[in-house]
């Protein structure tokens, strides 16, 4: 890649960037989050800011391919749900730790994403997505089915378990930290993988997968690679939650789900790096407010998607960026 | 004739006339699905919401106004295919320059206001709604009983999407459609208006939708989630198939019906399932559906 127009690329690329590919507008929005998750914990109930860095995880994922690789599954629900039930088996009937547990459920995510994506990378567009639905559903119904995810009632009472064997993680405060561990891992992650020469070929096959194709790049091996890390992380996430809620259902394998993590990214800006995280913020506060009203969250979130999709869609986190005139 | 397969012939049949009733919900929402993307380019998730909506009007119709079924089958899609027109006009016609995944999302969150007022209003339960007195009973065929209203089903949606076939193959509007979907811009230049005609197909196929619900009604319980079920399913049938023909969307319809039929007698813990199975062997085999083109 020693072409002159990517050089000068490069060199411009490297003005902008401040530190670890971060620009510093995002350094700031980083240390800011960063703070904000130290401090939230002494203001906010525990259990909810850990549900947050879940989703937000959760949503991230979602991001790295909706937003940067341009596919929209609408399953992400099989891989997020299918992590918990996994995570929360291994605590729960094979009694491995909360770490073990929490990497079996990312493994989780990644096989059933290797093969959903491989069956669904062969389509594009809207066929695309509802290839992802429908596959998705299909891993609905198997857990409705399967033995271990204990059908209706799900997976009940899950360990938390020692870390490492040796933390005891059952107090909200201390399992929190975990969380917000495995929340900062992950979304560091998801900008570095962005920011690798990978992540530069994933951006080139958005904008124009022929041009990307005909310069030598097989364009399907690394929207599959997108695809894989996105559903691993998913399973990441959902197993997290099944431990810190110590319980899986199928409420997280549900189209419903699929739709929620659209949402949260569509809502805090997509293809932004800290748009999932207000996203998610945003979606589970609300619903925490209005989890009495019942069926008026449904139409609630119906109503924002549209608001989102009609007058708003850069979301809060791309609205902010473009009035500060940087990308966040 | 009492076995077949080691299979009780009554269950045979009983369940291939389920899966034929399956098929026909398929066919007709599939069909409507394709001839919306054909013309619009845009995925219709409302389609389930919208097939739900038809069988509460038909409700609604029966219950606060005394229009019984007969009437709900024609007034029903009317009032419906209304709506949608109303909601092209004022939200998704302003996304047809943009990707088409917004206008996925756009009518996914209209799908999840409609089901969600539905739920307020009438609870997750369902509503009955009766057969009509003229189509109850059963007929005699000397293997089994047919349930006179489920043959009508089955009967009513191949006579409707022979319709829509005809419609759209053998009529003049129906080649201004063919040739819109094709080029909008040099039917445009012909001076016939193509943002009328898009919004004339998507109320057709809204409607196409809310008849489907009707016909739905007396079968299923009448309840807010019976639409959300069923699109998943018509997305796997649409993906099958292929959206380029219109028979092709009738034939895999029906057929997905059937298989999914004859699975239940067969192997019964794969029958949610098997549709979308299938999906993924065709995905294999040939990526661009069974009558797609590539």
């Amino acid at each position: 890649m020693a072409a002159p127009a990517s050089g000068s690329f490069e060199a411009l690329a490297a003005e902008n960037e401040a530190l670890w590919g971060f620009t510093k507008p995002q350094l700031i929005a980083l240390g800011l989050m960063l703070v904000g998750i130290l401090v939230a914990p002494a203001i906010l109930y525990p259990i909810f800011l850990m549900k947050v860095l879940c989703f937000a995880l959760f949503a991230c994922a979602f991001n790295l391919l909706i937003g940067y690789v341009g596919l929209l599954s609408f399953g992400h629900a099989a891989y997020f749900g299918m992590g918990g039930y996994l995570a929360g088996h291994a605590a729960k009937a094979w009694g491995l730790t909360p770490e073990a547990s929490i990497l079996m459920g990312g493994l989780a995510g990644m096989l059933l994403g290797w093969v959903i994506g491989w069956l669904a990378i062969r389509r594009q567009g809207i066929y695309f997505a509802m290839i992802t639905l429908a596959m998705a559903q299909m891993v609905y119904f198997f857990c409705v089915q399967a033995p271990f995810t204990g059908g209706e009632d799900g997976i009940q009472a899950i360990p938390r378990g020692r870390l490492f064997g040796m933390i005891d993680l059952s107090a909200d405060t201390t399992m929190y930290w975990l969380v917000a561990g495995v929340f900062v891992a992950g979304f560091l992650f998801i900008h570095r993988v962005i920011h690798s020469p990978f992540g530069q070929v994933m951006t080139a096959i958005r904008e124009n997968e022929p041009r990307a194709t005909s310069l030598g790049y097989r364009a399907e091996h690394y929207k599959l690679m997108a695809f894989v890390i996105s559903a691993a992380l998913s399973g990441v996430a959902g197993a997290t939650k099944a431990l810190v809620f110590g319980i899986a259902t199928l409420t997280d394998v549900f189209w419903t789900m699929s739709g929620e993590v659209v949402l949260m990214s569509l809502v805090g800006g997509l293809g932004t790096l800290f748009g999932p995280v207000a996203g998610a913020a945003i979606i589970i506060t609300m619903q925490n407010y209005l989890a009495e009203y019942g069926a008026w969250v449904t139409v609630i979130q119906g109503i924002i998607f549209v608001l989102c999709v009609l007058v708003f869609r850069r979301g809060v986190v791309g609205e902010i960026g473009r009035f500060l005139k940087v990308r966040l | 004739m009492d076995e077949i397969f080691g299979i009780p012939a009554p269950l045979l049949f009983g369940q291939l006339l389920l899966g034929l009733i399956n098929g026909a919900f398929y066919a007709l929402l599939s069909l409507g699905l394709a001839v919306i993307f054909g013309m619009l380019n845009v995925i219709n998730f409302t389609h389930g919401a919208q097939f739900m909506l038809g069988a509460f009007v038909a409700w609604m119709l029966l219950n606060w106004l005394g229009i019984g079924y007969w009437g709900a089958l024609i007034l029903a899609p009317l009032i419906v295919g209304a709506f949608g027109i109303i909601l092209e006009r004022l939200m998704i016609a302003r996304l047809y320059k943009l990707d088409h995944l917004y206008g996925l999302l756009l009518t996914f969150g209209l799908g999840l206001i409609i089901e969600g007022l539905a739920r307020n209003e009438f609870g997750s339960s369902g509503l009955p709604y009766r057969i009509p007195a003229e189509l109850t009973g059963a007929w005699d065929l000397g293997f089994m009983f047919m349930p006179i209203y489920r043959g009508w089903v089955v009967i009513v949606a191949i006579v409707m999407c022979l319709a829509t076939w005809l419609v759209i193959e053998k009529t003049k509007i129906g080649s201004y459609l063919r040739a819109a979907t094709e080029n909008p811009a040099l039917v445009q230049a012909f001076g016939i208006n193509v943002p009328r005609m898009m919004t004339l197909t998507y109320g057709a196929g809204v409607a196409l939708a809310a008849f489907a619900g009707v016909l739905a009604a007396p079968i299923y319980s009448v309840n807010p989630q019976m639409g959300s079920n069923l699109i998943i399913i018509v997305f796997a049938v649409v993906v099958i198939g292929g959206m380029g023909s219109i028979l092709g969307s009738v034939v895999t319809g029906f057929g997905l019906g059937v298989i999914e039929g004859l699975t239940k007698v067969f192997y019964p813990e794969a029958s949610s399932t098997v549709i979308f199975v299938v999906m993924a062997i065709v995905l294999l085999a040939r990526p661009a559906g069974l009558f797609g083109r590539a």
